[in-house]
């Protein structure tokens, strides 16, 4: 059975923050277009401040995502500031107690952030959000591990569905937020959160696949 | 990109710093969240405390209408980005007095997540707040759907009701539902001639093609409903009257307030060259006007363009108008 360490793997964080701010002109450009233009901003932003306090600490995972999460929802605000901040907090308490995270406790984690995402926000599946990335990824990644593959061709799974879902946004009309003012003029443009979520999706992916281990390790 | 700036990412800390030293002896930013504004009477004893919050770049919205008999505090966000929860929740703090905190804000996405969760945080510290939550564009969406449109300029006078309401010394819900009345009285237009930048972005929002105009632009340069050659100020303002009044429904003889803001880069003569065509189309209405508010009210950025917004009136809506107030933006 193979399994991500929690302990230490605070690098995964930093990896997916160095992400968000790498690509902060472009997530900024595509909300510009349909939105106003902050989302690469306020991401880098956030992420930024909880890099520097991640970075060298080798923080667990979940001690990584709780602090991520703490910041976007207590200093960085707009939408994205509690729709993340939700996910993260969720992620981190949904793998506080456990050493070596399985497949099946990876996937109640992103099932917690959904659940978190959708206690504060509005949206379904199909009104051009972060939703779009997000709950197909969880899907495939369930289908995978259901089809009794392993963990880390889940978690190419995840990846395909999430980029596949961010692409599916293009021709969506938004129903939520400040593009869903647009109606059909909103269609034709990536979804900047959707666009957002892939990209941290991909990179939690990619951070667990090379930390997984067929070892059980203690948490400390 | 020509600015009064520092560093982009410090836009809003530079502002606020900035306005905290010319307006000491109405308020103070908070020691231990910078980004809530307080006056410096608050909390006021017996009374309901009003907050509100919201982007920054609306200035003098929203810190500029702190003050005696009108706002106590203000959380603020990021550059037409909402503050967090956590700043909401510090206002509240700031102004409650035990009598319970109405925050009076706009219909966004982002303010309406973090107020809902700053909602919870305050119970759990026993403050209790009440929410009205302003819908005044009429272009934002059509009449059947109110409860989708934006909240813009029309806040001001939600402040301004809700504030004087408190001062009375109204209860919480009496406040709730004075300030909520003003805000169903209240419709908003927008017409954008030019778009405005984020300094951290670096170029504008959005794009407004040479002569031609954005009928029914939102305050962080939301589309309109359309997008037309650029006409006289004539006949734009009285497109802008026609289109407010005829969403408003108003019997001839109405009373009203009329509020007419500058978005940030239009000289304050052409909003006077506006309201002389706006004002004509009022009376040929048969509508009267009891006050009428010209200038930079509630901006965006560097925006080039103006807001209309028309407030229909009673006897109470009169008399907290004219109740007298002490805030940074001259009402």
């Amino acid at each position: 059975m193979q399994h991500l360490p929690n302990r230490s793997s605070g690098d995964i964080v930093l990896a997916i923050a160095e992400k968000i701010i790498e690509n902060r002109a472009y997530l900024s450009e595509i909300d510009g277009k349909i939105g106003d233009g902050d989302h690469g901003v306020n991401m880098a932003k956030g992420f930024g401040i909880a890099a520097e306090r991640i970075r060298g600490k080798d923080l667990s995972l979940s001690a990584a995502f709780d602090l991520l999460g703490t910041v976007l929802m207590t200093e960085i605000g707009g939408s994205m500031g509690p729709l993340y901040g939700m996910m993260f907090t969720e992620f981190a308490e949904a793998i506080d107690d456990v050493a070596a995270i399985d497949a099946a406790t990876f996937a109640k984690m992103l099932t917690a952030g959904l659940a978190g995402i959708q206690a504060i926000g509005s949206a379904k599946v199909g009104d051009k959000t972060l939703l779009d990335a997000l709950v197909p990824a969880i899907t495939a990644f369930e289908a995978a591990i259901s089809a009794g593959r392993p963990f880390d061709q889940a978690l190419d799974a995840l990846v395909v569905a999430a980029e596949a879902g961010r692409d599916s946004t293009k021709d969506m009309v938004a129903k939520i937020g400040r593009a869903s003012r647009l109606g059909a003029r909103s269609v034709g443009v990536l979804d900047a959160g959707a666009t957002s979520c892939a990209l941290i999706l991909r990179d939690l992916a990619l951070g667990t696949k090379a930390r997984l281990t067929a070892d059980v390790e203690p948490v400390r | 990109m020509q600015r009064f700036i520092n560093d982009p990412d410090e836009v809003v800390e530079d502002t606020l710093r900035g306005f905290a030293k010319a307006h000491g002896d109405i308020l103070r930013q908070s020691s231990e969240n910078p980004r809530v504004v307080a006056a410096v009477s608050a909390p006021i004893a017996g009374k309901v405390g009003v907050i509100t919050g919201g982007g920054s770049g609306h200035e003098p919205a929203f810190i500029g209408y702190i003050g005696r008999n009108m706002l106590d505090a203000v959380a603020v966000g990021e550059l037409f980005s909402s503050p967090t929860a956590k700043s909401f929740l510090d206002a509240a703090r700031a102004v409650n007095s035990g009598n319970g905190v109405v925050c009076l804000y706009g219909n966004y996405a982002g303010d309406n997540m973090n107020v809902k969760m700053a909602i919870k945080l305050a119970a759990k510290e026993g403050i209790e707040i009440a929410t009205v939550v302003a819908n005044d564009d009429v272009c934002s969406a059509p009449p059947s759907e109110r409860a989708k449109r934006r909240g813009v300029a029309g806040e001001i006078f939600m402040w301004k009701c809700g504030g004087a309401k408190a001062a009375e010394g109204a209860s919480l819900q009496e406040v709730r539902a004075t300030a909520q009345k003003a805000i169903d009285h209240c419709r908003s237009i927008g017409v954008g001639l030019g778009p405005c930048t984020l300094p951290a972005v670096g170029h504008p929002n959005f794009v407004i093609e040479p002569g031609t105009m954005e009928v029914g632009i939102g305050h962080h340069g939301e589309p309109g409903v359309r997008i037309e050659p650029l006409r006289t100020a004539a006949e734009i303002g009285k497109d802008m009257a026609s289109t407010v009044l005829d969403d408003h429904g108003l019997a001839a003889g109405s009373e009203i307030a009329v509020l007419i803001s500058g978005l940030g880069a239009t000289p304050l003569n052409e909003l006077y060259i506006l309201n002389d065509a706006i004002e004509s189309e009022i009376a040929r209405r048969g509508l009267k006007i009891y006050r009428t508010y010209i200038g930079n009210y509630f901006t965006s950025l560097e925006m080039v363009g103006a807001t209309l917004t028309v407030m229909a009136l009673d006897d109470e809506l009169k008399r907290l108008l004219d109740m007298d107030v002490d805030c940074p933006a001259i009402l």
